[in-house]
């Protein structure tokens, strides 16, 4: 579901360039957390430690980060940023299904 | 005498537009073009509000947004619960009353309307002084789209010709600023009338996306602090010139100025100019030759250069005189206006909400901005470059006006003094955003535009660390007060939330339905008859009916999912804990969906319409997640399967009929369908005409009971449910309600997700494990069923509980404790809790179901459930109270 936005914050703050819609309000988007490592082809095969760091451990950076929206109340399609998470800038906005853009600062993340 | 202090001429207030108002009850004249505060001046009213603790009273000190001390409550109109004097303008019928530091809220609903409107432009101009009109000219000369905000009720923006294709909205407060470039504001477009046409609304909150906003801001006056500074008669020194130039008002008869810079010297000539006798004028700099000390002396003022106030002095709560220091000297100057100025802060609220630092400026004695932000822009005075030269020196405490530090008002709208500032530094405090939660200074309705920074420089001082590594505190949205009408707009009463309604809720109106909240749908939890009826009765007799005889509930809210596509049995088994694609087309399934960390995410069942069609139910509650959940999985991860989903909640209506004469409804309105347990056995559905309409029906039972779930176009719910009814009434058909679902299935021990559940429920938890794939090689939540915790052996289960006499009622949220173990002294061990607690009529005795530790092996064992400080001894039973083998799903 949206955030339900707190009426001081009026409702929108992040511009975000929905694909296959435009630029919209944050308001009509949910966030997705951090783009996680790829769903194992054998969960069986991991160890506690592997399944756990794969269900919990996220990279927490300050500066250019990959993450993703969903367009909840848009097309409902999901969509992949590069957003700074400090300046909050959007660097791209892109499909799953790629191509992936660079970071801006040059990193593999 | 009216107006006493009001000249003859001057200002820009309509001397032959008099208006009358009420402050505090008194009638006080004043015309159009004033604001409440210079009313107040202009008719002597000196004392004018009180301080929130100290009761002391207080004045008029400002003549703009920065107003720390008179607030008023508006009583007339739409009203106003707190608003500065300086920003009520003056109309006809006009009431207002003081207020002491807090706001008064008026308990009658506002009828006034309130509107939002959205816009785009590529040029935002905040500020609509000269500064700003050259910015939005520019910009509107580059083809820009450009919108001015003006605060004031004029705007040099309104009679500039040249501004042809800017907007300007005066009387329009930008709130705050957001990310990229997004900006709030508040336009007040009828407070200031006479009598407002009620189709106008009030206010509206304008949401503008900006690609680049200029904020033209200006400055505020920041004063200096001594003991005695908040007494009535003390103000800024701009404040002051203000009341004579814009409002023809004197804001006393006989004046000290204080000057920290060349503009309160030329304040003092406009003072001196407009009739008031000048006592003193004390320049706080020794060195400075000023400009305007020229012209002060060709009025015949001489300037006392390096003099400072130790202490004003009141009499009758307002100002009677000043004590002023120099050299070794202090003498005591009678006046009835102490007009002080230390210095302007540039309006720098929007600029460091866009994430803009500010530094300290020693040239122009303020915190300027440091740089340029993305999409934010700062000019004119709000850069701290003020067209005259200030030469300003940075006086913020007045060197002998420090004692007794407790009359030194840092913040008078919080009644914060000196001696709380010095209290927060004995405490440790070092740093501004510590200093202003200790001492409350800057946390009033004024934001502390005229205290913050008179608070840093202070403690800077008090500290001895230069003024550089200072920073001043963020402002945070809004930056004015905001009523919640307006944030509310259009979307109050019922738009507030709106509620979604079963294409059957007429009929449960109609008939009397108790409703309950179930997200946002009305659900009827039972249905009394009579009217009198009392709830109990009403539950108890609606799950007789259901397990004797025939009953019926809408239970259209029930999630509904269309999956269509070649690869839809796989995605659902690995989204279900149970395999699903083996389904056969006319069977319906019972699955639970598990998240990643294999805890219980919904349940619901899953029916084969045809080899790439499939209808899913989820719970109520959890319709918009699971669809969420399964988009999320086929657009992420798994994009080679070809599943498409749709929610089909609206497009159905669902109606259960359940009870051992279930079956004789449904033949006699649906002749053509063999409803023979052999023809239509349990977990099958069967498309059929219901009165011509087409239905499918399932066989499936959340009461353990023979039951069909009818499945007809959400067009003819109302329809069939009153066909139903018909059919019925030979059996004693009864409507019921969710309180009677929720006693009939706990009887049958099966579990509601979100109520069992709590996201750390598995379900092995639930005792599922039966429907828990052992062949499947993966699933979501299966590698999780493995981890060490999952498969503790004294993970609280689903156990039911029945009280040990037989009677005593349980409470859901009971904690569960050993018997025997003494409540008194904490920490009491709690090892579980009930999720659900009932009187069943059917076995006769209060039950419950709890999460238990260990549960599953503790059948038979006695325990206590405690709610508060009663205690009740129960039996631990299996979840299932009745009908353990299943016999009666299939009808008597």
């Amino acid at each position: 579901m949206a955030r339900r936005a707190s009426p001081i914050e009026a409702e929108t703050m992040f511009l975000i360039d929905c694909p296959w819609c435009g630029p919209r309000g944050e308001s009509e988007f949910t966030y997705g957390g951090p783009p996680g490592p790829a769903y194992p082809d054998d969960p069986a095969a991991l160890d506690a430690r592997a399944w756990g760091s794969f269900l919990f451990v996220r990279e927490n950076h300050r500066g250019w980060c990959r993450e993703r929206w969903v367009h909840t109340a848009g097309c409902g399609m999901w969509l992949h940023a590069i957003r700074h998470t400090v300046t909050y800038e959007f660097a791209a906005f892109y499909t799953p299904e790629g191509p992936v853009p660079p970071m801006p600062d040059g990193s593999a993340r | 005498v009216s107006q006493p202090f009001r000249m003859t001429e001057g200002g820009t207030i309509r001397r032959d537009r008099p208006v009358r108002i009420t402050f505090d009850g008194l009638e006080l004249e004043g015309f159009e073009g004033d604001t409440v505060a210079s009313i107040l001046l202009a008719n002597g009213v000196r004392i004018a509000a009180r301080g929130i603790y100290s009761g002391r009273p207080r004045g008029v000190m400002s003549a703009g947004a920065e107003e720390a001390n008179v607030f008023l409550q508006v009583v007339s109109g739409a009203g106003e619960s707190m608003i500065a004097a300086t920003r009520v303008e003056a109309h006809r019928g006009l009431h207002v009353r003081s207020l002491a530091g807090r706001g008064v809220l008026d308990p009658s609903p506002d009828g006034a309307r309130y509107d939002k409107r959205y816009t785009h432009v590529e040029t935002l101009v905040v500020g609509g002084g000269r500064s700003g009109v050259a910015a939005a000219m520019g910009a509107r000369r580059a083809g820009h789209r450009v919108l001015l905000l003006d605060d004031r009720p004029t705007s040099a923006a309104d009679s500039a010709a040249a501004l042809a294709g800017v907007t300007v909205l005066t009387r329009t407060t930008a709130l705050g600023y957001h990310d990229h470039g997004y900006v709030v504001a508040i336009e007040r477009r009828t407070d200031h009338l006479d009598a407002p046409h009620p189709a106008i609304a009030r206010h509206r909150l304008w949401k503008i996306r900006a690609a680049r906003i200029i904020l033209a801001t200006g400055a505020y006056e920041r004063p200096i602090a001594f003991a005695g500074n908040d007494v009535p008669g003390v103000m800024l020194a701009g404040a002051a010139a203000t009341y004579v130039e814009r409002f023809g008002v004197r804001p006393g008869r006989r004046a000290v100025v204080i000057a920290a810079h060349d503009d309160a010297l030329r304040a003092a000539c406009t003072l001196a100019k407009a009739g008031i006798e000048i006592a003193a004028v004390v320049d706080v700099r020794r060195s400075t030759d000023a400009p305007p000390a020229a012209e002060l002396r060709s009025l015949g003022i001489t300037v006392r250069r390096g003099a400072v106030v130790s202490t004003a002095t009141g009499e009758d709560g307002v100002l009677a005189g000043v004590y002023l220091s120099a050299d070794d000297r202090t003498t005591l100057v009678a006046c009835d206006l102490l007009a002080v100025s230390g210095g302007w802060n540039p309006a720098l609220e929007l600029f460091t909400q866009a994430g803009g630092r500010t530094r300290w400026s020693a040239a122009a004695a303020c915190f300027v901005p440091d740089g340029e932000t993305p999409r934010v822009q700062v000019v004119g005075r709000a850069t701290g470059a003020f067209a005259e030269a200030l030469s300003p020196a940075t006086t913020f405490l007045s060197p002998r006006g420090t004692e007794p530090a407790e009359e030194v008002y840092l913040d008078p709208q919080r009644d914060a003094t000196l001696g709380d500032l010095r209290r927060a530094v004995a405490a440790g405090m070092r740093s501004i955003e510590h200093v202003k939660r200790y001492t409350t200074i800057s946390t009033g309705a004024d934001q502390g535009r005229t205290s913050s920074v008179l608070t840093v420089g202070i403690l800077c001082e008090e500290l001895g660390v230069p003024l550089a590594e200072g920073a001043t505190t963020a402002w945070r949205p809004p930056v004015a007060p905001v009523p919640f009408t307006l944030l509310a707009g259009r979307d109050r009463g019922e738009l507030a939330d709106p509620a979604r309604l079963s294409p059957i809720h007429d009929w449960h109106l109609a008939n009397g339905a108790v409703f309950e909240d179930a997200g946002q749908w009305k659900r009827p939890a039972c249905f009394p008859s009579g009217g009198d009826e009392p709830l109990h009765a009403t539950v108890a007799r609606e799950c007789t009916a259901a397990r004797t005889g025939v009953a019926m509930m809408d239970a259209s809210t029930l999630g509904k999912i269309q999956l269509q596509g070649r690869d839809v049995g796989v995605l659902l088994d690995r989204v279900y804990t149970n395999v699903m694609s083996t389904l056969a087309t006319g069977s319906v399934r019972y699955g639970v969906m598990c998240g990643l960390d294999g805890m219980v995410l919904d349940d619901g069942t899953v029916a084969r319409l045809a080899g790439d069609r499939w209808h899913m139910t989820t719970t109520t509650g959890h319709a918009g997640r699971v669809l969420a959940w399964l988009e999320e999985w086929l657009q992420t991860e798994w994009r080679d399967l070809d599943v498409r989903c749709t929610s089909v909640t609206e497009q159905w209506a669902t109606i259960a009929v359940a009870g051992p004469r279930s079956r004789e409804v449904i033949a006699r309105l649906a002749p053509a369908l063999d409803v023979s347990a052999a023809g239509f056995p349990f977990m099958t559905w069967r498309d059929t005409l219901l009165l011509g309409i087409p239905a499918r029906i399932m066989r499936i039972s959340f009461s353990g009971e023979l039951a069909y779930e009818v499945n007809i176009s959400a067009w003819h719910g109302h329809a069939v449910w009153a066909a139903l009814l018909d059919a019925g009434a030979p059996f004693g058909i009864t409507p019921y309600g969710t309180e009677t679902l929720r006693v009939l299935r706990a009887e049958k021990g099966y579990p509601i997700m979100g109520q069992e559940t709590d996201g750390s429920v598995s379900p092995f938890d639930l005792g599922m494990a039966r429907i828990v794939s052992k062949g499947k090689k993966d699933f979501i939540g299966r590698r999780s069923h493995d981890r060490e915790d999952t498969a503790r052996p004294d993970r609280k289960q689903l156990v039911g509980l029945v009280p040990v006499d037989g009677t005593t009622p349980l409470t859901e949220g009971a904690q569960l404790v050993e018997a025997g173990v003494p409540l008194g002294t904490p920490p009491v061990p709690m090892i579980g809790h009930v999720t659900s607690a009932y009187h069943s009529v059917t076995l006769g005795t209060p039950f419950a179901l709890a999460l238990l530790a260990g549960g599953a092996a503790r059948h038979g064992d006695r325990i206590q459930a405690v709610d508060g400080m009663r205690s009740t001894l129960v039996r631990v039973t299996g979840p299932v109270h009745y009908d353990p083998t299943g016999a009666r799903r299939d009808g008597d």
